[in-house]
C-alpha cells in the first residue's frame, strides 16, 4: 500500500502541502486492518461455505418455481393473514425474489470476506484535453476547413445550410395531422356541444331509464345522461359522454336562489347542472345534501348548486354550467334546450363572457 | 480562494504485477476464444483502462445504482409485458376471467391488462413489479441527485453530468406518466382527463396541442397507442441514451470520493472494477431486482380491476397520480381559482401555472443552480473531493428549502386525504398550503443553515478540544471535568480539508472595470457575502497547534466548570472578526 501511496507522492504533497487550504496535513491512506476472515482460515472457510450455500439454494428455488409453474392449479388462491392472492403468484414472486437475492446476497458475501481488501489509488487527470491536444485538434480543423474550399466558395456553405434548414421543413409539416386544427367552425361542432337539444329526455347514467319528475326527492342526486346517448358507439360514445354529463338535484325552491334569468330552468326545485367539473374535467358528484355543495373527487373545486353552480372553493374559476329543463307530456324531465355555454375545462379560444358570475340574475 | 488541488497526468496508477506463475486452468481453456475475439476487436488494448479501474466505497454511491438496476428491470419487465398488451381502444367486451366485469364494455388495452394479471401465469408478478420498479426508479434518481445536491458533486468538471440527469429525472417523470396511463383503467383515464385539461390551459396553443396529442376530442381512439409507442420505444431510447452517456461521464471523470486521509482532489481512493466491484454492483443488481419481484411477489399494486374501464362521467374519491407526480397534483389542488376572460379568449392560469409553470420551475432552478454558485465562488478549480454538508451552509439550506417546498406541495397532493385521516377542515389543508408553500421553505432555510454551523462548530470543538473521553476527574477542590482526547490525524485530515470560500466585501473602487463589469462584480461580492459569511471558518493550522499545545500541557482546568468555554469564546471572538471582514 505505501508503495501505491508513495507512487503518488508528487502530486498528494503538491495537494496538501499548502497550510493555509490544509491546516491539517494529510496523514495519507490509514493502515489497513486485516479481517476476520484474513486471518483466521476458519473464519475464511465459514464464509465460503456460506456464499456457497446461498449460491447453492438458487438452483432449488428456480426448480421449485418452475415445477409450480405446472403443477399448482391456476385458480388456487393462497389466504393467509393479509395476502389473498393467487397461489401461483406468491409462489413466483417468493421463489423467484429468494433466488435473486441469494446471488445478490452471496457475491456481496464474496466481495466483502474473501476477495482482497486493500484500497487502491488511482491518479486523476484533468477533465480537460492538453494544450497540445487542443492545437492539434485546432490546426486539423483549420487545414480541413481550408480543404473542404469553404472558406473561398462560401456559397457552398450558406447553400448546405439553408438545405439542410429547409429539408427539416416537410418533416415538421408531415405532422400536421396528427389532430384535427381547433378551427372556430371545428370548436362550435366538437368542444363548443353537446348532444343535448330541446326535448331530449333526461336518463339515469346506469339503466338509461326516463326521470319522472315527480319521483324525485328533495336531496336526492342522480347521475344522468341525455336518452340519445345510446344511440353513440364506442370513442363517440366516450366523447360525447366526457361533455354531456349531467347531475340531477332536487332542493328545495324556496331555501335556494334562482336568478330571474333561470327562473324557468327548473321542474319545481328539480336542477339539472353539468357533470363535468370546469377545473380540468374531472366527473363531479360528491353532493352535500344541506349546503347543496358539490365537490369535485379531484381537485376539491366546491360549486354551490343552490346558487346557480357557482364556485363556493378550489382551483375551478367557473360556475358548473346549468341545463335548462321542463317536463315533456307524460311527466318526464327533458331539456328545454342544449347547454348554453360550453361544458368542461377551460381552452384559450372559449369566450367565458357569456358564463354565470356572482351578481348575474 | 483556496489554490486548487493539481491534476496531473502520471503513468497508469497500479503498477501491474507480472506474477511469474502459470496461467489458471479457466485461462488456459479461454484462451482461443480470447485470442480470437482480441484479434478481431482488440478487446485487451479496450479493457486495459478499465479492468482495474478504481471506485471509491460509500453507501449513498448506491443510490444512483439503484435507478440504473430498476432501469433495467423496467427493460426486461416491460418487455414481457409488450408480448401480451394490446395498445388499442377499441371497445370489446369482456369476457375474461375476472367475473366481476364480464359483460362490461372497455378498451383492448384494459381487457389486455386484465388477461396479463389473470389469465397470463406469472403475468401479475410481471406487471407489479415493473410497477413497483418504477416508482423506485423515480424515487432512487430523487435521492441520488439529492445527494449529488447536497455533496456540491454537481461543481466542475460535472456540471454537465449534473444537466444530463436532470434531463433523465425529468424524461423519467414523462415515461412514467405514460405507462401508468397505458392500462385505460378508470384511475388512468382520470389520469389522462387531467392532462387533457392541462395541454388546453396553454395559453395560445392549448387547444391545438390537445387535438394533435389526442387526435382529436378527448379521449379519442389514439391516445393509447400513442402513449404505447412513446412509453415503450421514443422515451426509453431517450433515457437509454442519456444513461450511457451519464455513466460515460462518471467513468471519464473518475468517481467523486468522501473527504478521508489519503484522499485529495488528485487521486481517487477505493477498490478496483474487477474483481471486488463486478461482485459489489453485480451482487447489488441481483438484491434490487430481488427485492423488487419480493415486493411484486407480496405487495399489491395499481389492481386496476378493481377500478373498472374508463368512463369519463365516473370517478373515484381519494384518485390519486402515482407518488411522484404527488407534487404536481397538490400544486393544481393549492392554487387559487385565477382565469382572465379577455375578449373571447380564456387564459387559465389555475391550471397553466401549478401544472406546467412548476415542474418548469423545479427543473430550471435544478439545471441553473450549478452555474449560479459557480457564478456566485467564481471557482473555475475541479473538485473530486465531496462536501460534507454543513461545510456549504448555504447551499445545504436551499437543498433543504426546496426539498420543503417539494413536501408541501405533495402533502397538498392528498389534501383530501390528510383532511379524512385527521380530521381537520379540507379548506382549512388548502388554506394553510397556500401559505406554507411559500413560509415553508424560508423557515426551513434559516433551520437549516443554522443546524449546518452548529454542526461546523461541533467539528471545530472535536478538533481544538479532542474527543470526550468518557473519564470524569475530580480536582483537589471537588470540582469535576471531563477530559478530553485528541482526534486522529486521520479525523482531523477529514475535518479540515475542505475549500472554504470566502465572502467578499464591497470594491471601494471602480478601477479599471467597465461600469457594467463594476456593477456585475459589487452583485458577485454581495451574493458571496450571503452564501458564505456565516460558515465558520475552520481553524488554522497555528490555531490547532495552540489548542494541541494546549491539551499536551494537561491543562484539563476542572475550575472552568464549562470545559474550555472561556478559550472557545475567545477562539471565536477572534476568528469570527477576521472571518466577517476576510477578504
Amino acid at each position: 500500500m505505501s508503495d501505491l501511496q508513495r507512487h503518488g507522492a508528487t502530486d498528494h504533497e503538491l495537494a496538501t502541502v499548502d497550510s493555509e487550504r490544509f491546516p491539517v496535513p494529510d496523514p495519507g491512506e490509514p493502515e489497513h486492518l486485516p479481517r476476520l476472515t484474513d486471518i483466521d482460515e476458519a473464519a475464511a472457510n465459514r464464509a465460503t461455505r456460506q456464499v456457497a450455500t446461498m449460491f447453492g439454494l438458487v438452483p432449488i428455488l428456480a426448480l421449485i418455481f418452475v415445477v409450480c409453474y405446472f403443477a399448482v392449479p391456476k385458480d388456487a388462491v393462497v389466504d393467509f393473514g393479509p395476502l389473498h392472492t393467487p397461489a401461483q403468484h406468491v409462489i413466483f414472486g417468493l421463489t423467484l425474489g429468494l433466488a435473486l437475492l441469494l446471488i445478490g446476497t452471496g457475491a456481496i458475501q464474496w466481495a466483502r470476506q474473501l476477495m482482497d481488501d486493500h484500497e487502491m489509488v488511482d491518479h486523476r487527470h484533468g477533465a480537460a484535453s492538453s494544450n497540445e491536444d487542443r492545437e492539434y485538434v485546432i490546426t486539423e480543423l483549420e487545414k480541413g476547413i481550408d480543404e473542404s474550399g469553404i472558406t473561398r466558395r462560401k456559397v457552398l456553405g450558406a447553400s448546405l445550410l439553408g438545405a439542410l434548414g429547409l429539408v427539416a421543413l416537410p418533416g415538421v409539416v408531415l405532422l400536421a395531422d396528427l389532430g384535427p386544427w381547433p378551427t372556430r367552425k371545428f370548436l362550435e361542432r366538437t368542444l363548443e356541444t353537446t348532444i343535448w337539444k330541446e326535448g331530449i329526455r333526461l336518463v339515469n347514467d346506469v339503466t338509461y331509464t326516463p326521470i319522472k319528475a315527480e319521483q324525485v326527492q328533495i336531496g336526492q342526486l342522480i347521475n344522468a345522461q341525455p336518452e340519445n346517448l345510446q344511440d353513440f358507439h364506442g370513442t363517440e360514445f366516450l366523447q360525447e359522454k366526457a361533455k354531456a354529463s349531467i347531475i340531477v338535484v332536487r332542493m328545495n325552491p324556496n331555501t335556494i336562489k334562482i336568478p330571474e334569468s333561470r327562473k324557468d330552468w327548473h321542474v319545481g326545485g328539480i336542477l339539472c347542472y353539468s357533470k363535468i367539473c370546469t377545473h380540468v374535467g374531472c366527473p363531479i358528484s360528491l353532493w352535500e345534501q344541506q349546503t347543496h355543495h358539490l365537490l369535485c373527487p379531484c381537485h376539491q373545486s366546491t360549486f354551490d348548486l343552490g346558487d346557480s353552480g357557482l364556485v363556493v372553493f378550489g382551483p375551478a374559476a367557473r360556475a358548473l354550467p346549468q341545463l335548462p329543463i321542463t317536463v315533456d307530456a307524460e311527466g318526464y324531465l327533458v331539456a328545454r334546450d342544449g347547454f348554453d355555454v360550453p361544458t368542461g375545462p377551460s381552452y384559450f379560444e372559449r369566450d367565458s363572457r357569456n358564463d354565470f358570475k356572482r351578481g348575474d340574475n | 480562494m483556496a489554490k486548487p488541488a493539481p491534476t496531473v497526468s502520471g503513468s497508469a496508477s497500479v503498477p501491474a504485477e507480472t506474477p511469474a506463475k502459470q496461467l489458471g486452468p479457466v485461462f488456459k481453456a479461454a484462451a482461443g476464444p480470447a485470442k480470437w475475439t482480441d484479434e478481431r476487436i482488440g478487446v485487451a488494448k479496450l479493457s486495459r483502462p478499465f479492468i482495474r479501474k478504481v471506485f471509491p466505497d460509500h453507501w449513498s454511491f448506491l443510490l444512483g445504482e439503484v435507478a440504473l438496476y430498476s432501469f433495467i428491470i423496467l427493460l426486461l419487465t416491460g418487455v414481457f409485458l409488450t408480448l401480451w398488451f394490446k395498445p388499442s381502444m377499441a371497445e370489446v367486451e369482456y369476457e375474461g376471467t375476472y367475473q366481476l366485469l364480464r359483460g362490461l364494455q372497455m378498451s383492448q388495452a384494459f381487457e389486455s391488462s386484465l388477461a396479463i394479471s389473470f389469465d397470463i401465469r406469472g403475468g401479475l408478478l410481471i406487471r407489479q413489479m415493473h410497477h413497483w420498479a418504477a416508482m423506485l426508479f423515480i424515487a432512487a434518481m430523487l435521492a441520488h441527485s439529492l445527494r449529488i445536491f447536497f455533496t456540491g458533486a454537481f461543481r466542475k468538471p460535472r456540471e454537465v453530468n449534473w444537466l444530463i440527469g436532470v434531463g433523465l429525472l425529468s424524461i423519467g417523470l414523462v415515461e412514467g406518466f405514460a405507462g401508468y396511463s397505458l392500462p385505460d383503467d378508470l384511475l388512468s383515464g382520470t389520469g389522462l382527463r387531467f392532462v387533457d385539461g392541462l395541454i388546453r390551459s396553454i395559453p395560445v396553443i392549448g387547444t391545438w396541442a390537445e387535438m394533435f396529442v389526442f387526435g382529436g376530442e378527448f379521449p379519442g381512439d389514439l391516445i393509447v397507442a400513442r402513449l404505447y409507442m412513446a412509453h415503450i420505444l421514443l422515451i426509453p431510447a431517450l433515457l437509454l441514451g442519456l444513461i450511457g452517456a451519464h455513466l460515460a461521464l462518471v467513468v471519464y471523470h473518475k468517481h467523486t470520493q468522501y473527504p478521508g486521509a489519503g484522499r485529495n482532489d488528485g487521486n481517487v481512493v477505493g477498490y478496483p472494477v474487477f474483481p471486488v466491484y463486478m461482485a459489489k454492483a453485480g451482487g447489488f443488481f441481483f438484491i434490487v431486482f430481488g427485492v423488487v419481484t419480493l415486493m411484486g411477489g407480496l405487495m399489491q399494486i395499481n389492481p386496476l380491476w378493481t377500478y373498472g374501464p374508463y368512463n369519463p362521467a365516473e370517478v373515484t374519491a381519494g384518485s390519486q397520480p402515482d407518488w411522484y407526480m404527488g407534487f404536481v397534483e397538490g400544486a393544481i389542488r393549492i392554487m387559487p381559482n385565477w382565469e382572465s376572460h379577455i375578449g373571447s379568449t380564456t387564459w387559465s392560469w389555475n391550471v397553466a401555472i401549478p401544472g406546467l409553470g412548476l415542474m418548469g420551475l423545479m427543473f430550471g432552478l435544478m439545471a441553473a443552480y450549478p452555474f449560479i454558485e459557480a457564478w456566485v465562488t467564481g471557482d473555475k478549480s475541479e473538485h473530486h473531493v465531496l462536501d460534507r454538508p454543513r461545510n456549504a451552509p448555504t447551499r445545504t439550506a436551499f437543498g433543504v428549502a426546496a426539498m420543503t417546498c417539494y413536501g408541501l406541495f405533495w402533502i397538498g397532493g392528498g389534501n383530501d386525504l390528510v383532511a379524512t385521516q385527521f380530521h381537520v377542515s379540507l379548506n382549512s389543508v388548502t388554506y394553510f398550503l397556500r401559505v406554507a408553500v411559500f413560509v415553508g421553505p424560508v423557515i426551513a432555510f434559516i433551520i437549516t443553515k443554522r443546524i449546518c454551523i452548529a454542526l461546523q462548530r461541533a467539528d471545530e470543538e472535536r478538533l481544538l478540544h479532542g474527543s470526550e473521553s468518557a473519564i470524569i476527574v475530580r480536582d483537589p477542590s471537588g470540582s469535576y471535568s471531563e477530559a478530553h482526547v485528541p482526534i486522529s490525524q486521520e479525523e482531523a485530515y477529514a475535518l479540515t480539508q475542505h475549500v472554504e470560500p470566502k465572502p467578499l466585501a464591497p470594491l471601494t473602487e471602480q478601477g479599471d472595470l467597465s461600469d457594467k463589469e463594476y456593477k456585475a462584480e459589487q452583485r458577485r461580492r454581495k451574493a458571496t457575502r450571503f452564501w458564505f459569511l456565516d460558515a465558520l471558518r475552520k481553524p488554522t493550522r497555528a490555531e490547532l497547534e495552540e489548542a494541541a499545545h494546549h491539551h499536551d500541557g494537561g491543562d484539563h482546568d476542572g475550575a472552568d466548570g464549562d470545559g474550555h468555554g472561556g478559550h472557545d469564546a475567545k477562539a471565536l471572538g477572534a476568528s469570527s472578526g477576521a472571518r466577517r471582514a476576510a477578504d
